[in-house]
């Protein structure tokens, strides 16, 4: 069990790099697929569209200029909003789950895992149309408030950014709970009980103990689900409508709508920007100097 | 050394008439499933007292801790501490801190942190913290490893930190689980000591479990012998030893060298007892009030109460004897396994000062007087 090994850390003894070639089959995927588009992408970036939709090669930073205008502030802004609320709201739901799951009887955890990713068993897509269809003016959603009497007139559900929040928590939820619950597994439950006989709180012991001690589990759910949310496009374009465009409607929007590359290269690279400065941010508040991510 | 204390051992010590007992157990019952795992358990302990509870794995010893502790609930039986009764309170309501048995050191705080947190949960004000964590860091011997994170602190130092983080909140009772069982055997001898001066040094009342006998004899003031969920004896570490109350509490405590037999005539200064085995003659024994004539019982001694010697002794002692099976050379003291029967083996020891060692092979006479053995009647 953990308990034994909690004040060792083994020293990464790694000298020679005799296994190394093992990687190159992975990496030359990556530099071939990953890192040559993208190089293209950023180049794409700083050109011009061409009257017909086509790509001009001429230097110009004209494209990000463009990014300034209110207008796609408004979605940047939106965008980050609905996907740091989306972060948020995964975490309040998704702590009490794993903390539940990894504290269950040990033969019951991969059961309840297996149930929290049984949603993945179906295409995004299809369960998003599932949304649809529940939370519409005459869905499933409506239909249980009034019958249940709690409003008189149908809400308007769908083509909200709270139906957009939803649609989005409900699809990360489970990218949150995974790394939380392989944080909270390995925490040892005789230090929850230390902290409760040192006069903590249930609060205390919450946030003295548990939190820092599941730190790189709460960084890397918030990474997994902040990431896709803040680009996603499935979910705002079907659940949001026309009001809660996000960035990743945008370029879908630029690429395939209005046919503007360079500009859509261009939100994609501020999307990025974005994403990695949020990456960095949370790393930063979770280790404080030399906080619990190093040495456990 | 050799007088036989026919007297029942009270359960409670010497009677304290006028204060109340730190810890007051009264009757406790905890059923884990269908088992008892505590059974009707009761004791006091008094301020300042040292006080094990000793016995086998599963005895529910720890079951007894983590309900004084409070995290387990008793299903019957109360525990007060300083008089109050402490069902429903919640283990940060306690006036009790516990020492676990792997120290679980909150590995993200340092040293001085984790000292501080029980004082920093109730609010103690900075100074006073620093003031008082310095104090219990300095009682551990601990002082300038501070900023040190538990991972970086040796087996030793990590139950010192353990220890400062307890006394630290000046608690009515600290709570120890096998808290030496981590360490090395030197190291653990060691700090047998230092822990047992730390908790006079600081006057510090103790409950301690343990499965370790020799630790707990060395550093209780009294001990409590538990085995299947109940108390057996309760009493001082000699007396324990001296005067066990029943066979599972002499094997327990030492080395038991037994013979079946029966208690019968009442000679001069006590009985005669009888082997079952008729090779062994009948001998006296100083038999408790218990005994009655003609039942069975079982008579047990010590081994560092036999007395072994190539000649046949003179006077007035039992007799038995035996070839030497095996030598077991421990430095101080050497253990000599002496065949006295067929399929029965017995320990016997000597100091290594100043004899000439036995072989095996060698016959040798066991011997013992009357008060130096105990009867169990069955």
């Amino acid at each position: 069990m953990p308990s034994e090994d909690v004040s060792h850390v083994a020293p990464a003894a790694q000298d020679s790099c005799r296994s190394c070639w093992l990687a190159v089959p992975g990496l030359l995927w990556l530099a071939l697929f990953f890192l040559v588009p993208l190089v293209l992408v950023f180049a794409i970036s700083f050109a011009s569209r061409g009257t017909y939709g086509g790509i001009v090669w001429e230097f110009t930073w004209a494209n990000y200029v463009d990014l300034l205008h209110p207008l796609y502030g408004k979605i940047l802004g939106q965008s980050l909003w609905y996907a740091t609320l989306t972060t948020a709201i995964c975490f309040l739901l998704g702590f009490p789950l794993a903390y539940v799951i990894a504290r269950s009887p040990a033969r019951w955890q991969p059961v309840l895992l297996l149930l929290v990713m049984l949603p993945f068993w179906t295409n995004f897509l299809v369960r998003t149309y599932a949304w649809m269809i529940m939370l519409r003016h005459d869905g499933l959603a409506n239909n249980l408030l009034l019958a249940l009497g709690l409003i008189t007139e149908p809400l308007e559900l769908l083509y909200t950014p709270m139906a957009v929040v939803i649609g989005l928590v409900y699809g990360y939820l489970p990218f949150m709970v995974l790394p939380l619950y392989v944080a909270v597994e390995r925490l040892d439950p005789v230090l929850v009980e230390a902290a409760w006989d040192l006069y903590a709180s249930r609060w205390a012991v919450a946030t003295r103990v548990v939190i820092p001690l599941t730190m790189p589990g709460i960084v890397g759910g918030c990474i997994l689900v902040f990431i896709p949310s803040i680009g996603s496009f499935i979910t705002p374009d079907l659940l949001g409508g026309a009001r809660s465009m996000m960035i990743g409607n945008l370029i879908q929007h630029e690429y395939l709508v209005v046919r503007d590359w360079p500009l859509g290269s261009a939100v994609s690279f501020v999307l990025m920007a974005i994403v990695m400065a949020a990456v960095v941010l949370y790393y930063r508040q979770a280790s404080p100097g030399d906080g619990p991510l190093e040495g456990r | 050394m050799a007088t036989f204390s026919t007297s029942p051992v009270s359960a409670s010590g010497p009677s304290l008439s006028s204060t109340v007992p730190t810890i007051d157990i009264r009757a406790i019952v905890r059923h884990h499933g269908p088992v008892a795992a505590v059974d009707h358990v009761s004791f006091q302990v008094r301020r300042g007292e040292f006080f094990s509870i000793l016995g086998p794995s599963g005895a529910g010893k720890t079951s007894v801790l983590r309900i004084v502790a409070g995290f387990e609930d008793p299903d019957a039986g109360d525990v007060l501490i300083d008089g109050r009764s402490m069902l429903g309170v919640p283990p940060n309501r306690r006036p009790v801190n516990l020492v676990f048995q792997s120290y679980a050191l909150f590995p993200h705080l340092t040293v001085f942190e984790n000292v501080a947190f029980g004082l920093r949960m109730r609010r103690v004000p900075a100074a006073l913290i620093a003031e008082q964590v310095e104090q219990a860091l300095a009682m551990v011997k601990l002082v300038g490893k501070e900023r040190r994170k538990p991972a970086q602190l040796s087996g030793g130092e990590q139950q010192r930190v353990a220890l400062a983080r307890a006394l630290v909140n000046k608690p009515a009772v600290v709570l120890l689980d096998e808290p030496l069982a981590a360490l090395d055997q030197q190291l653990r001898q060691a700090m047998q000591v230092e822990l047992k001066s730390i908790q006079e040094q600081a006057g510090l009342t103790c409950v301690c479990v343990t499965h370790h006998q020799e630790e707990a004899m060395m550093m209780s003031d009294r001990i409590a012998v538990m085995h299947q969920g109940r108390m057996w004896q309760v009493g001082t570490p000699r007396d324990v030893y001296e005067n066990p109350r029943n066979l599972f509490v002499s094997r327990f405590l030492g080395v038991s060298n037994e013979l079946p037999g029966r208690v019968d005539d009442v000679v001069e200064d006590g009985h005669l007892f009888h082997p079952a085995d008729d090779q062994v003659p009948a001998f006296p024994v100083h038999a408790g009030s218990e005994a009655s004539p003609g039942g069975s019982a079982t008579w047990s001694i010590r081994p560092e109460r036999l007395r072994m010697s190539r000649e046949r002794p003179a006077g007035r002692d039992a007799v038995l004897n035996g070839f030497i099976e095996k030598v077991l050379f421990a430095g101080s003291e050497t253990k000599y396994l002496v065949r006295v029967g067929r399929d029965r083996l017995w320990e016997a020891r000597t100091t290594g000062a100043g004899e000439s060692p036995h072989a095996p092979g060698d016959a040798v006479f066991l011997h013992w007087a009357p008060g130096d053995g105990r009867v169990f009647v069955e």
